[in-house]
């Protein structure tokens, strides 16, 4: 197997906020190879965000790394200089963003936002323009050449995310990091992009981080999933593993809620019981303690580690 | 609605943390003393002629020198700080009261009653007000009468307007329509719901009016459209130093200073309560 | 666009024809006889009514009304009974000296005031910061003519750096210039705060959105995020300003030209008012309102230009 394009191992993070220490991750282990999709999932809250933003080096001034690493083909993000990780940013890691309406320029056309994204090739604009004209032909925006003189609001919420994935994949990134791309969209857009997404991945050959709280587009999409709640990471394997066979009680209840699985008619959707712990003050021992119902004595002492080599479960009954 | 003592001195408590505008409250009491107290204060009479001491600098006799007559500037300028006071008061109390009436009426009243006013808030705005207070100057003649009534009716359509905006924004709350429901009466909603809704950003408006009121007064006094001769006004004290600039300094000088410190404190002072007070507000203030 | 031009300029014609005739009801049924005060109360009453039918006094004031709107079309405002010349010819004679003064004021108070504002929003509670902050709103609180007055006293009389009095040799750029300087400085110090306040708020509002953070995340230099990508919106408002500015300051001037002994629409107006002569009063009281109203009218159409969003809303309404 290959060594993994971006290695997080044992990342935590906190932020300095008036009540005190806010522990926003915990100890998170994610390895991501090449070529491989993702799919990280959990309530919103769980560290989703803090993880992106972390990895992109553009987390909120009060924020603070308490340990681990990032490693980016064997380099560590962390201890890079402001410098050198934005020449990093756009070029081998590329983002797209949850909501298409606000996360475009409103002022600069699209082809002057899609130009500027390849501002360290040494090309023509001419040549900048068609580069991006292409592109947005592969994500599928009909008429290309006449969207780039158009301004964001002309195009529909679809048409943006496409455009900002065009944007993404413009400079063949090894890593790109989709946060909730679809989840602004309605349904059928939804499926449209996620193929699209899945097609442009074997084209380009790069990871893809998917962010996601939509249980039914990660099993579609990605190839390992990554489960996190309260800032920790719960469940990891392949999608396979871990829809089919959920080991740890959060991941059984997710799947549980989802409203796609539920097979019985009824009225009430299920839904988990409790709330997302105070993460200023956490619990000792099992994070999800307080809403799991089979909890042992241990749970409520030692706090369970992430074990397993392929599928790994934080649970202190998972291998029982 | 809140008890109002207690609101007093929770916005006081507030302002005392806030150095800016307890230095802005500061300076506007204390010239607002030294003006009432000004026939205490002064110690000379301001219309007083002395022709052997003209356009003298600041000595023991005179503080701030004399002007051109020989008067004592330093009297001077503590009654013209009357001038300032009257014409301010005046003003701004009228021009609040016509704002309050005729926005409450656009806002509640119909909708053909709400164009027209709006259209004359716009046209009376579209003046240059320098230039509107000109052109009646040049009718009526100076006086000091002329100036109040000019800036009443160009302080109008300002109060006029916000009064307005909030009271469509109160009249379309749910629980306003609530109590219309229920057979409330305009008049009752009016005295119980938006009177004291409109009170907050009035007084911060008021307060941050009195500059451009008091600039205005001074600014025509200046040109000599303002008080008419001997009657001591910041502006016509300006207007008598500048005649004679080249003589002496010290009228100019000492006629500026409390001009920019009533400006300033009040400015100060205004934005304060308005951060106190309505932090929607905050950043809306300015020019106009 | 053509339909939000269309409606937006026709709102400004009319409240410019109210605002107009406002002034000219004014002007005719205040008491105080031109005549008059032109001849003097010893006149002879023949001489007062050639006056009078001279200048159109004797006839109704619809009359007056119609006659004065029909002369205004074609650009007709009167003859000024001192000089026997025609109002529209001193009055824009004098234009071009106000025009100047208020394009120094505007252009000095836009290119400090921009960098100030957007330095103060990228360095918050910076030493620069506050200091702009509190010298913004103290120099928009502190009458115009004050400041000009201090300055005249200091920097012309005192130190003799600048000119005192006039707007210069005609034709030496150069000396115009120079005299330029203190006038623009107290006609535009207030806006030089104003803009950079202005400037700071929409930075700070726009450096929060989505699309600076999509910027970053492609790695664009900093240079060019805050320039291109965050001014660009943060000046916005400010140009709708800008229009206010120029018509505001038009009368503005008027303190600076006098403190100055300047040239302009402003020291013609105050002269005429000073001498009662009203063809001048209201030609430059006409003028200036004209300007003013077409500014904020301008202003509008250039907001709508830059901000696409805004330009859509129009044509859609």
């Amino acid at each position: 197997m290959d060594k993994p394009v971006l290695d997080i191992r044992d990342l935590s993070v906190s932020f300095l906020t008036e009540r005190g220490l806010l522990r926003a991750l915990r100890n998170v282990n994610i390895p991501i190879d090449p070529g491989r999709i993702v799919g990280i999932v959990g309530e919103s809250g769980c560290g989703k965000s803090t993880l992106i933003s972390a990895i992109i080096r553009l987390l909120a001034p009060n924020a603070q790394i308490d340990s681990g690493s990032i490693l980016w083909r064997g380099d560590d993000l962390l201890d890079l200089e402001p410098d050198a990780i934005r020449a990093l940013r756009g070029d081998e890691i590329s983002m797209v963003f949850q909501d298409p309406m606000t996360s475009l320029n409103p002022v600069l056309t699209i082809g002057r936002q899609m130009t500027d994204v390849q501002h360290r090739d040494n090309r023509s604009k001419a040549e900048k323009r068609a580069r991006a004209t292409r592109m947005l032909e592969r994500v599928g925006i009909p008429d290309p050449v006449e969207q780039l003189d158009r301004y964001p609001h002309h195009l529909s919420g679809g048409m943006r995310q496409r455009v900002a994935i065009a944007m993404a994949l413009m400079t063949e990134p090894g890593l790109l990091i989709a946060d909730e791309p679809t989840t602004a969209l309605d349904a059928t857009l939804e499926v449209q992009i996620i193929h699209r997404l899945q097609q442009l991945q074997r084209d380009f050959g790069c990871a893809i981080l998917f962010i996601s709280h939509h249980l039914g587009v990660i099993a579609e999409l990605c190839d390992e999933v990554v489960v996190m709640y309260a800032g920790e990471v719960v469940e990891s394997g392949s999608t396979r593993d871990v829809f089919l066979n959920p080991r740890h009680p959060y991941t059984q209840k997710l799947l549980d809620c989802d409203p796609a699985r539920i097979k019985k008619a009824t009225r009430n959707l299920p839904v988990i019981g409790g709330s997302l712990p105070d993460l200023v003050e956490l619990p000792d021992g099992c994070v999800f303690r307080p809403r799991c119902d089979i909890s042992i004595d241990r749970c409520r002492s030692e706090r369970p580690g992430l074990e397993g080599s392929n599928h790994c479960i934080a649970c202190h009954l998972a291998r029982q | 609605m809140t008890n109002r003592a207690g609101f007093v001195r929770e916005t006081f408590t507030a302002l005392r943390k806030d150095s800016l505008g307890m230095t802005g409250l500061v300076i506007v009491v204390t010239i607002l003393l030294l003006t009432l107290f000004a026939s205490i204060l002064s110690p000379y009479d301001p219309l007083e002629v002395d022709v052997y001491n003209r356009l003298v600098g600041p000595s023991w006799q005179h503080w701030l020198g004399t002007d051109q007559l020989g008067r004592d500037v330093l009297s001077r300028v503590l009654y013209g700080g009357r001038v300032a006071l009257k014409v301010s008061l005046v003003a701004i109390s009228v021009s609040m009261a016509a704002g309050l009436l005729l926005g409450m009426m656009a806002g509640f009243g119909p909708k053909w009653l709400d164009r027209v006013l709006v259209i004359c808030f716009d046209t009376l705005r579209s003046f240059p007000t320098i230039m509107f207070a000109l052109s009646i100057v040049a009718l009526t003649g100076p006086s000091l009468n002329t100036v109040i009534g000019i800036i009443i009716i160009t302080s109008i359509p300002v109060y006029g307007r916000i009064v307005r905006t909030q009271t469509q924004a109160m009249r379309d709350n749910d629980f306003i329509l609530a109590e219309r429901a229920m057979g409330a009466s305009t008049a009752h909603i009016l005295r119980h719901h938006v009177l004291p809704n409109i009170a907050a950003p009035l007084l911060i408006l008021a307060s941050m009016d009195v500059p451009a009121v008091v600039g205005m007064e001074a600014g025509l006094s200046f040109l000599g459209l303002g008080v008419s001769a001997p009657t001591p006004s910041w502006g016509s004290i300006l207007n008598d130093g500048y005649s004679y600039l080249r003589n002496s300094p010290w009228p100019i000088i000492a006629g500026g200073i409390p001009l920019i410190l009533v400006t300033l404190g009040f400015t100060f002072f205004g934005e304060s309560l308005r951060d106190i007070l309505d932090p929607k507000l905050r950043g809306k203030g300015g020019k106009f | 666009m053509i339909r939000f031009i269309t409606r937006r300029g026709l709102l400004a014609l009319f409240i410019l024809f109210l605002a107009v005739s406002l002034l000219f009801a004014m002007i005719h049924m205040m008491p105080g006889d031109p005549a008059n005060v032109l001849l003097g109360p010893k006149a002879s009453p023949e001489l007062k009514a050639e006056l009078k039918q001279r200048m159109g006094l004797d006839q109704p004031l619809l009359v007056q009304l119609g006659r004065f709107y029909n002369d205004l079309a074609h650009g007709d405002l009167g003859i000024d009974v001192f000089s026997d010349r025609q109002v529209s010819e001193i009055v824009f004679e004098q234009l071009p000296y106000t025009l100047a003064l208020v394009l120094a004021a505007i252009g000095g108070a836009t290119l400090l005031g921009i960098p100030l504002g957007c330095f103060s929003a990228l360095r918050r509670n910076s030493l620069l910061d506050r200091l702009t902050a509190i010298m913004s709103v103290a120099f928009i609180a502190i009458p115009s003519f004050v400041v000009a007055l201090y300055l005249l006293l200091w920097l012309a009389v005192k130190w003799r750096w600048f000119p005192a009095m006039g707007a210069g040799e005609s034709g030496n750029i150069a000396d115009q210039a120079h005299h330029l300087v203190l006038p623009a400085v107290a006609l535009g110090l207030g806006w030089v705060g104003y803009i950079a306040r202005l400037v700071r708020a929409s930075m700070l509002e726009v450096m929060e959105e989505n699309h600076i953070r999509t910027a970053r995340a492609f790695g664009l230099p900093e240079r060019t995020i805050i320039v291109h990508y965050a001014l660009r919106i943060a000046v916005l408002p400010t140009v709708t300003i800008l229009g206010l500015g120029i018509g505001t300051m038009l009368s503005g001037a008027l303190f600076a030209e006098i403190v100055f002994s300047r040239p302009g629409i402003g020291k013609l107006l105050h002269e005429a008012v000073l001498s009662r002569n009203y063809p001048v009063v209201m030609g430059s009281v006409l003028v200036t309102t004209t300007f003013f109203v077409l500014s904020t009218l301008v202003s509008d159409i250039i907001n709508a230009t830059l901000d696409p969003r805004l330009r859509e809303r129009g044509k859609s309404s």
